[in-house]
């Protein structure tokens, strides 16, 4: 078990990971831009990403599948974009589906809590567009700190999609969240037990470490 | 100050506006039908809140391009499109009535506008504006500790160290204590004497007006009513409302 158990470990994080790393990179520029500009729609894509946030992740786990799927819009087309089902890859693109708009959304809501007139100082002291934006985010940071958080708490701990689209395959696709489910129907409680007491550490670590980032910010 | 191969007063002229206006939802808020600003001088808009002194400032920081009319700055149009291009704007600096600080260190605030030039060693330069405003023992301490009149201090060292052509000052001792307005007056005029910087300040008090700028202009509902020395301003003003003004007789 133990090999076994260092797999299933090293591939939640893996998954998790690169899922987090996507949904940062794509939603801590979409965040900002939410929270600076004005645009026609703006108030609708706003609805969507709120609806997002606390949108089930199992329903977008069907999503993901029925994309995925042979008999999906995508099936036949059997693009070398789109992973297939019951991959690592798969759950990567359905756990970033579900944290994106946790960190869009936060972030957005962070930046917008900067004083808009800080701003304007900024471009007065000579800022370019981008270099504002730089500096507010900056500003932001504890807040966009937390939308990090906050996305990897929903896809570390999410069962549900992953269990879907990667179908729980031992030695491929089970991840912690998955195998705690199989261990306890299997009624080896003390094993399932062991694999969530090394979710709720992996999780607690990886928020410290995420709280050490924002550092002094979170100080006085 | 005049090199000679501009002819004479164009060279002297910072500022242009003729008939500039500026909207906000087809709601006129300013409609200056002629203003320059001179270089080397502090001219004071003053008037009551809501007569547009401070749009008109945004609009000489060109932080919003004017609904309508003619702007220049430095003998070249501004067009209200495109606004600026970064190397004018660059030339000019505003400080704000709130100190508008980042969440950083006291030195690092007075860096900043010079890392957004792309000037890295620039640690002489913010010793020596923050001696300028008298807080260079402070220097590492994070800005949001200070009290509003050192808050303010940082503000105005931020923008002297970029040793812009322009310093704008929207009601920059509003908020603080005699002491710490005195002492901003002072880092002002100082300002003014030893660079040149032309100053462009906003203030609902005429005592500062009178005792800092040059010439006076007074904002009322959006127009300059009437613009003098600072001598002639508070001695003998022209127009009536003016009057009321400088006697504090004027209800708003």
């Amino acid at each position: 078990m133990g090999t076994e158990l260092l797999e299933i470990i090293l591939l939640s994080l893996r998954v998790s990971g690169i899922a987090l790393l996507f949904s940062t990179l794509i939603g801590i520029p979409v965040g900002v831009l939410m929270g600076l500009k004005r645009f026609i729609g703006r108030r609708v894509i706003v609805a969507i990403l709120y609806t997002g946030m606390g949108f089930p992740p199992v329903v977008i786990g069907l999503f993901v599948y029925m994309l995925l799927s042979r008999s999906g819009p995508l099936g036949q087309l059997n693009q070398p974009f789109f992973p297939e089902l019951f991959t690592p890859e798969a759950m990567v693109l359905a756990q970033t589906i579900i944290s994106f708009p946790l960190v869009a959304g936060f972030t957005m809501a962070a930046v917008m809590g900067v004083d808009p007139q800080l701003r304007q100082q900024v471009v007065s002291l000579g800022a370019t567009p981008r270099q504002a934006a730089m500096t507010v985010l900056r500003e932001a940071r504890v807040g966009v700190i937390v939308s990090i958080i906050a996305g990897f708490g929903s896809i570390i701990s999410e069962v549900g999609a992953v269990m879907l689209v990667g179908g729980n395959i031992e030695g491929r696709t089970r991840v912690l969240t998955t195998a705690i489910v199989l261990e306890t129907r299997k009624g080896n409680f003390e094993l399932a037990l062991a694999l969530g007491a090394v979710l709720l550490g992996l999780s607690f670590v990886a928020n410290l470490a995420m709280m050490k980032l924002q550092g002094r910010a979170l100080e006085e | 100050m005049n090199d000679g191969r501009n002819g004479s007063s164009e060279n002297q002229v910072v500022y242009e506006l003729r008939n500039l206006t500026k909207a906000y939802n087809g709601r006129t808020v300013l409609e200056i039908e002629h203003l320059q600003v001179g270089k080397g001088e502090i001219l004071a808009l003053v008037g009551p809140s809501g007569s547009g002194k401070s749009t008109l400032l945004r609009l000489l920081n060109f932080l919003e391009p004017p609904s309508g009319g003619f702007l220049s700055f430095q003998g070249k149009e501004i067009l209200s499109g495109p606004g600026a291009p970064l190397e004018l704007r660059r030339r000019v600096t505003m400080v704000f009535q709130r100190p508008m600080l980042l969440d950083r260190s006291v030195e690092e605030n007075v860096a900043f506008g010079l890392q957004l030039r792309g000037r890295r060693n620039n640690r002489d330069l913010v010793q020596a504006a923050l001696k300028d405003v008298g807080l260079e023992s402070l220097a590492r301490q994070r800005a949001r500790t200070l009290s509003g009149g050192e808050a303010q201090r940082v503000a105005l060292a931020r923008a002297i160290v970029l040793k812009p052509d322009v310093l704008l000052l929207d009601e920059p001792t509003a908020n603080l204590d005699p002491y710490n307005v005195s002492l901003i007056e002072n880092i002002v005029r100082r300002l003014h004497e030893e660079q040149g910087t032309t100053i462009v300040l906003v203030t609902h008090n005429v005592f500062q007006a009178r005792r800092l700028a040059q010439r006076v202009a007074f904002l009322l509902e959006g127009r300059v009513v009437e613009i003098a020395p600072v001598t002639t301003f508070f001695e003998s003003p022209q127009d009536a409302r003016t009057a009321a003004f400088v006697r504090g007789d004027m209800v708003y």
